[in-house]
C-alpha cells in the first residue's frame, strides 16, 4: 500500500519536478554521454547508500544464503525511499545473503528520470511489471533473467507472464502487489441483506436495489484521469478477454472496433449508478462516500484503506471487504485481475552478473518477502509460499484472488505507452464519462491519435 | 562585468531554446541513445496541427482568453491601487487582504481552490451555491463555443476553465495592485495639485495626468500580464489538468513528463509554438513602445 501511496504521490507531485526533467533532457542533449555518465555517478553517490553484508541485519531467518555468498558484491538501484519500505527492502536484501550496495533515490526523481538512469544503471534496478518493463526489454536496456525463473518456487504462472517480455523471456522478478477489486462495507451488505454479485446481471440488479434503498450504488472518481482506467481495464478483460486487452494496449487493435464499442456500451449500463460528475472527484473524496455509507461499492485498489485513519477510523477499515469484478462474458468468467506488481529488473550489462542473478533469485524467494513483510506489512507477497500469518483479512483475500487468477494485468498506464495512456486513452475515458453519447466521435479521435504512436 | 550574466543567459536560456527548436524536428524517446535520434522533418508539427488540432487550438484559445481576462484583472488591480492610494480608512487592511494571495505560489492557490472552494462534495462554493452542486473542476462543457471554418472541433470556454479564471484573478489583481501602488507613490504630488488647480475633475486628472506619468509601470504590467497569460501552467497542473483547461504550458509538459517522458519531439513542437507566440508579442510590443517614446 505504501508503494501505491508513492505512486499516487508521484502522480500528484509530478508537476513539481517537470522542470527538472526538462532541464535534464536539455542537459542530456548538450553533453551526451558525458553528462549521462555524470548522472550515473550521482546515483552511486546517493546519500542513502547502504551496504548490507551477508546475513547481518535483523530479519534474516532461514535461507540458503550461505550457499550464495560466493558471488561477490552487486549493486541495487532502489526507489523505496520512504523510511518503512527502505528498511523493509534492506531486510529483504539481507535475507538473500548477497553482498549488496543499495542506492536509494527519491521515488519521484527515480521514476521520472528512469529513462536516463537505465542507461547507466546499477546491476539490479527496482521497477514495475507491465508494458514499460517490456519496452525496456525489447530495447535491450535490461537483461534476460529467464534462468533465474527456472528456480523460483512459489511464483504462479500469472506472475511469470507478467514478468515476461514480448519475446517470452523473463526480465522481471516480482516482490509484491496490490489488486483492484470492488470494495464494499460488510455492515451495509449485512444490514440490507445484499449478497455478493458474481455476474453482470446480478451486479446491475444489486445496483438497482441499492439505488432504491437510497444508497448511491457506485463510488466514482476520475480526478487526474486515472481512477476510471481501472473500470475500463476490468470491463475489457471481462468482455473481450485478457489477450485482446494486451493487444489493444500494445496498439495492435483498432479503437473503433465493435469490441471496443462494446466496452463502452456495457459501461454505459452502469453509469446511472455512478456518483454524479466523476471527472472532478478525487479518489479520496469518493472513498469518503464509502466511509459514511452514502455509497455502496467502489472499484479501486486495495490502497483504499489508506484513506482512513488507522486509529480513529479503524472500525471503517475493519468493515471494508472486496469482491472480484463480476463476470460479464462466461467465456472469460473472472479469470483476470488487475494487480499492479512491483519488483526488480537486471541491467543489460551488469558489472557482476552472477551476483545480480543471485540477488534477483533471492529477492524472489520466500525468505526475502518474509523479511520485507516483517518490517512493512502493508503489501501482499507475490510469492505464494510466503508467510501469511501476519496478514489481515484483506491481505489474505488479495493473495488468494491473485494466486487463483489466470491473468494479471497491471494498469492502463503501466500496460501501454504511458504518454498514450495519459494524453489519449485517459482523455477519451474522461470525455466518455462526461458525454457518453459522443463515444463514436471520441473513439475515432483516440484511434486517429493512436496512429501517431509507435508502441515500440 | 556584463559578460558573466550574458554568458549565463545565453547558456541557460538561448542554448536550451535553440535545442528545443532542433528537438521539435526529431523523434526521440529520451531513452534510446542520442545517436538513435531520428530526423522527422515537420512531422511533429503536421501531427499537432492535424490529429491533435483539438488539443492545440483548444489550448491556444484558452491562452487568448487568459490574455483578455488578465488584462481586465490588471485594470481592476489599477483601480484598487488608485483607491487605496487615497489613504482611505483601513487601507492597510485592504492592501494586506488583496496582496495576500500573491505571496502564495499559483500551485498553492490551485490546491486551495481545488480542495476548499471547488470540490463538488465538500467545497465552499458548492455549499453556498443555490441549487444542485456543480462539478467546477471536472465539467468540461462549454459556456459558449463557435466553429471556425478551417477547424474541426469547436472552440469555446469550458465551465471549469472559467472557474480557474476566478482563482487566477484572485491572485493577479493583488499582484498588479501592488505594482501600481508603488508607482502611484512615486507620482509627483505637485502634478496632482497642478491638475486640481487647473480644475480637472477626478477622471480627467487620472486620465491626463496620473496615468501618463505611470508609463514605466504600464509597460511592465502589460508585459507581465501577457507573459503570465501565455505561460500559465502551475495552477492548472495543481488542479490535475481538468478537462477543457489545457493551455500551451500543459501541452508541452504533458509530452515531456512522467515515468515515460517519451515524446520529446512532440513536446518540443508545442514548446516552439509557445515560444514564437511569446517572442512575437514581446517584439511587437517593444518596437511599438520605443517608436512612441522616440516621437
Amino acid at each position: 500500500m505504501t508503494k501505491t501511496a508513492n505512486r499516487l504521490q508521484s502522480l500528484r507531485d509530478s508537476s513539481l519536478s517537470r522542470r527538472n526533467f526538462v532541464i535534464g533532457s536539455g542537459a542530456a542533449a548538450v553533453g551526451g554521454a558525458t553528462l549521462l555518465a555524470a548522472c550515473g555517478d550521482d546515483d552511486e553517490a546517493a546519500p542513502a547508500a547502504t551496504t548490507t553484508a551477508a546475513p547481518a541485519t535483523t530479519a534474516a531467518p532461514t535461507t540458503t544464503a550461505a550457499a550464495e555468498t560466493g558471488v561477490g558484491t552487486t549493486t541495487l538501484g532502489s526507489n523505496y525511499s520512504d523510511e518503512k519500505p527502505r528498511n523493509a527492502l534492506a531486510a529483504a536484501v539481507a535475507a538473500t545473503g548477497v553482498d549488496t550496495i543499495i542506492n536509494t533515490i527519491d521515488h519521484n526523481t527515480y521514476q521520472e528520470n528512469f529513462n536516463t538512469y537505465i542507461q547507466q544503471p546499477d546491476d539490479v534496478v527496482a521497477w514495475f511489471a507491465g508494458y514499460r518493463m517490456r519496452a525496456f526489454a525489447s530495447k535491450g536496456v535490461v537483461g534476460d533473467i529467464s534462468d533465474v525463473w527456472d528456480n523460483l518456487p512459489g511464483m504462479s504462472d500469472g506472475f511469470r507472464s507478467a514478468a515476461s517480455g514480448l519475446d517470452g523471456k523473463q526480465y522481471f522478478v516480482p516482490l509484491y502487489f496490490y489488486p483492484w477489486a470492488v470494495h464494499y462495507r460488510k455492515s451495509v451488505f449485512a444490514d440490507n441483506g445484499y449478497s455478493i454479485p458474481t455476474t453482470w446481471d446480478e451486479f446491475k440488479a444489486l445496483c438497482d436495489t441499492m439505488a432504491a434503498d437510497g444508497i448511491t450504488p457506485l463510488c466514482a472518481a476520475n480526478d487526474g484521469r486515472w481512477p476510471q482506467m481501472g473500470m475500463f481495464d476490468m470491463l475489457n478483460m471481462r468482455i473481450n478477454g485478457y489477450d485482446f486487452h494486451v493487444s489493444l494496449m500494445g496498439g495492435r487493435e483498432n479503437w473503433e472496433d465493435a469490441r471496443v464499442q462494446n466496452i463502452f456500451s456495457t459501461w454505459e449500463e452502469i453509469l446511472p449508478y455512478y456518483q454524479p460528475d466523476p471527472n472532478g472527484r478525487t479518489w479520496q473524496d469518493a472513498a469518503n462516500a464509502l466511509g459514511d455509507k452514502s455509497a455502496g461499492m467502489y472499484l479501486i485498489g486495495t490502497f483504499l484503506t489508506s484513506n482512513f485513519d488507522g486509529d480513529t477510523q479503524a472500525d471503517i477499515i475493519d468493515d471494508i471487504d472486496f469482491f472480484l469484478f463480476p463476470e460479464v462474458d462466461p467465456a472469460y468468467g473472472q479469470d483476470a485481475i488487475e494487480a499492479p506488481i512491483d519488483g526488480f529488473m537486471m541491467a543489460a550489462e551488469p558489472a557482476n552478473e552472477e551476483g545480480a542473478k543471485a540477488l534477483l533469485a533471492g529477492l524472489g524467494s520466500v525468505a526475502a518477502i518474509d523479511a520485507y513483510l516483517s518490517v512493512d506489512p502493508s503489501v501482499v507477497a507475490a510469492n505464494s509460499n510466503a508467510d501469511t500469518s501476519g496478514y489481515n483479512a484483506l491481505q489474505k483475500k488479495s493473495a488468494e484472488a491473485v494466486s487463483s487468477a489466470k491473468f494479471i494485468s497491471q494498469f492502463l498506464d503501466r500496460d501501454t505507452d504511458p504518454d498514450f495512456a495519459a494524453n489519449v486513452a485517459g482523455v477519451g475515458i474522461a470525455d466518455f464519462l462526461a458525454t457518453p453519447g459522443n463515444i463514436g466521435t471520441i473513439l475515432a479521435d483516440v484511434e486517429a491519435k493512436k496512429q501517431t504512436y509507435t508502441f515500440e | 562585468m556584463v559578460g558573466v550574466p550574458a554568458a549565463l543567459h545565453i547558456g541557460l536560456v538561448w542554448i536550451p531554446a535553440t535545442l528545443t527548436v532542433i528537438l521539435s524536428f526529431t523523434e526521440w524517446d529520451n531513452l534510446a541513445p542520442l545517436s538513435d535520434i531520428r530526423d522527422v522533418g515537420f512531422r511533429n508539427y503536421w501531427f499537432i496541427f492535424t490529429v491533435f488540432e483539438g488539443d492545440l487550438f483548444g489550448a491556444l484559445f484558452n491562452n487568448f482568453v487568459l490574455i483578455f481576462w488578465l488584462t481586465i484583472c490588471s485594470a481592476i488591480g489599477m483601480l484598487f491601487a488608485y483607491l487605496l492610494d487615497k489613504n482611505i480608512r483601513g487601507s492597510r487592511f485592504y492592501q494586506s487582504v488583496y496582496y495576500f494571495p500573491v505571496v502564495l505560489s499559483l500551485a498553492v492557490v490551485g490546491f486551495i481552490w481545488k480542495s476548499t472552494m471547488f470540490s463538488r462534495d465538500r467545497g465552499l462554493l458548492n455549499t453556498l451555491w443555490p441549487g444542485g452542486p456543480i462539478d467546477f473542476v471536472g465539467d468540461g462543457t462549454k459556456i459558449f463555443s463557435f466553429d471556425l471554418p478551417f477547424l474541426d472541433p469547436a472552440l469555446g470556454l469550458s465551465k471549469n476553465f472559467a472557474a480557474l479564471l476566478v482563482a487566477m484573478a484572485w491572485r493577479h489583481i493583488g499582484y498588479i495592485m501592488v505594482m501600481y501602488l508603488a508607482g502611484l507613490k512615486a507620482v509627483d504630488q505637485a502634478l496632482r495639485e497642478a491638475a486640481a488647480i487647473d480644475g480637472c475633475n477626478e477622471w480627467q486628472a487620472f486620465r491626463r495626468v496620473i496615468f501618463p506619468s505611470l508609463k514605466p509601470i504600464n509597460v511592465i504590467v502589460v508585459v507581465i500580464t501577457a507573459i503570465e497569460a501565455l505561460r500559465a501552467y502551475d495552477i492548472i497542473a495543481a488542479l490535475n489538468e481538468p478537462r477543457g483547461t489545457d493551455v500551451m504550458g500543459t501541452l508541452v509538459t504533458k509530452s515531456l513528463l512522467g515515468e515515460g517522458g517519451g515524446r520529446v519531439g512532440f513536446g518540443s513542437a508545442y514548446g516552439v509554438v509557445m515560444l514564437l507566440l511569446c517572442l512575437g508579442f514581446i517584439i511587437w510590443y517593444v518596437i511599438n513602445h520605443y517608436r512612441e517614446s522616440e516621437l
